[in-house]
């Protein structure tokens, strides 16, 4: 294995538009293994659109992405890289488990469904031995008691754990979380922060978009910034937030920190 | 309406006046005069013959043309609902043939009458004398007489399932759009691929929407069948017609057929009222589990 294969992520000048409007212009990045990557920025920063690059939910459109050692999108052969197909972009997204803002949990399954989905359809885990493994999943997210409710009978800090363990029930080698306590009552967001936390501690990789600015100092090992479509800088994170090296970064940072923060900042 | 006496303020109640709806009651007494009226015309009509009706209800060739068109719907809008989520699931497919194809399909089937659709397959020995299916470049394969074929039954079968099939692919399209795009997102994350993304997270969903208005094209098409008629699929008008076209009865075996068909939408929609109970399209019926798609696909139930 040489240096670069230990980089989970490694990303250098990627760039991705829609259309016309350019969302990401020339973005480098990287996360070793077991690292967890903070990333935060205004809205429309392209923070989130790089994210969903990192599994193929946006196409690269230059630069370079490699995410566990694979070209993402694209396989070299014969002297040529050659798009993948659905089927190996499926085989590809099966390592990486992906939470989002809005929790996508499939309407029309239980918790214990959601998070049986993945192993049932996706890795052909026999129906028993995949619902044993979802408890597991479930009780470590604190919801066993909940298996057998729909989404819509829970609260939104409880599906986004359930989203969670949906994710881990593929056993990836890399968490994406995509502003994963936006969509979430303020008392909601400990309960889910606290499962990242966890997860964390365990030493998965994992790179959150985030504008929980308190997690991200405690549980991230670097903090980068994100402003139209570059990354601004990258740090530790409390190095980084205790003393921004540009202008753009300490004007975010003020305008996102809470009263709270501001209190103990000072 | 209030019903409560309002009290004063020393607490002692006074009545409310009642309020007399005069225009309703002259609007309601002029409806049911102008009903009765029609009524007693047809009634008591002396060319009418009721004796008749009473008598033609229960004929063999009525009741095994109940029969017929019974068959003939079930097994048509059957066709019509897989041939329709083909067609649908075409129609959004990336690949602009596939989808080209599709909208042509769509096109085709609804600007063009059901009549005339009838009528073109029962014909259709005029254009094909003969069907064959074999595979090519062998002589390996079935021959048959287009004409014994394609009898009204199954012309009549395939006109009406086809024609159906244009309209519920677009029922089928709204279905599956109306669901989520977060559910395709989180189905692709998780390593899915498309078509198994459509199968165990799309189309269930999409059921559940799609489901309700089935019944409506059910009692649709139960009325529907009464032009195959014109290729004499030996369907309930099929034969009444003939019956008349015999005795001259003509009201009255339109009133025993009428009949029929009235009593059959009753049935069809009591079913579609517990169908819809089953899958109606409030959210908490949406995402309640077992139901179809745990039966279709007892995979997804894990």
């Amino acid at each position: 294995m040489n240096a670069a294969d230990e980089q989970i992520v490694q990303a250098s000048g990627v760039r991705m538009s829609y259309g016309d409007v350019q969302v990401l212009n020339g973005v480098d990045f990287t996360v070793a293994s077991g690292e967890v990557s903070c990333i935060i920025g205004p809205s429309g920063s392209g923070k989130s659109t790089f994210l969903r690059c990192l599994n193929g939910l946006e196409p690269v459109l230059g630069g370079s992405l490699r995410v566990l050692g694979e070209e993402v999108g694209h396989t070299l052969r014969g002297g040529r890289y050659h798009p993948w197909t659905p089927k190996e972009f499926a085989a590809f997204r099966r390592n990486i488990g992906m939470v989002f803002q809005r929790f996508n949990l499939f309407a029309h399954h239980s918790a214990l469904e959601n998070v049986a989905c993945g192993p049932v359809h996706v890795l052909g885990t026999p129906a028993d031995r995949a619902r044993t493994l979802a408890m597991e999943h479930l009780d470590r997210v604190g919801l066993a008691d909940h298996a057998h409710k729909r989404p819509h009978q829970l609260s939104g800090g409880q599906q986004q754990r359930v989203a969670i363990a949906r994710a881990l029930a593929m056993n990836p080698a890399l968490m994406l979380f995509d502003e994963p306590t936006s969509a979430l009552d303020p008392e909601l967001v400990d309960e889910v922060l606290e499962v990242m936390k966890g997860l964390a501690v365990e030493g998965m990789t994992m790179v959150v978009v985030t504008h929980e600015i308190a997690f991200a100092r405690e549980v991230g090992d670097w903090l980068t910034f994100f402003a139209d479509g570059v990354v601004v800088e990258r740090g530790r994170p409390r190095e980084l937030l205790a003393n921004p090296g540009h202008q753009r970064t300490r004007a975010f940072l003020s305008s996102v920190r809470d009263p709270k923060e501001r209190e103990e900042s000072r | 309406m209030r019903t409560e006496p309002i009290t004063d303020a020393s607490g002692r109640p006074i009545p409310v006046a009642r309020t007399w709806h005069w225009g309703r009651w002259l609007a309601a007494v002029v409806a049911l005069a102008v009903a009765a009226r029609l009524a007693y015309l047809m009634v008591a009509n002396p060319n009418l013959e009721w004796g008749k009706v009473a008598e033609y209800l229960f004929h063999e060739r009525i009741l095994s043309g109940v029969w017929v068109t019974i068959e003939i719907s079930v097994l048509a809008t059957a066709l019509g609902l897989v041939l329709g989520v083909l067609v649908a699931i075409m129609r959004l497919a990336h690949n602009p043939v596939l989808s080209g194809l599709a909208s042509f399909y769509i096109w085709f089937f609804r600007g063009t009458p059901v009549l005339v659709q009838l009528i073109f397959w029962y014909n259709l020995a005029f254009l094909f004398p003969e069907l064959v299916l074999k595979i090519p470049f062998t002589m390996i394969g079935v021959k048959w007489d287009t004409n014994q074929v394609m009898t009204g039954f199954t012309s009549a079968m395939l006109g009406l399932g086809l024609n159906l099939a244009a309209y519920f692919a677009e029922t089928v399209r709204a279905g599956i759009q109306a669901v989520d795009q977060g559910q395709t997102e989180a189905a692709y994350a998780l390593g899915m691929t498309p078509a198994k993304r459509m199968r165990v997270i799309v189309l269930p969903q999409a059921l559940r929407i799609i489901i309700p208005p089935t019944g409506n094209e059910f009692i649709s098409m139960l009325k529907t069948t009464s032009l195959v008629y014109v290729v004499a699929g030996h369907d309930l008008m099929t034969n009444a017609s003939q019956i008349y076209k015999a005795n001259n009865l003509i009201m009255e075996l339109l009133i025993v057929a009428s009949l029929w068909y009235m009593l059959m939408t009753a049935v069809a929609t009591f079913l579609q009222g517990r169908l819809e109970r089953r899958f109606g399209s409030e959210a908490v019926r949406l995402v309640r589990g077992g139901g179809l798609a745990a039966r279709i696909l007892p995979k997804a139930a894990a």
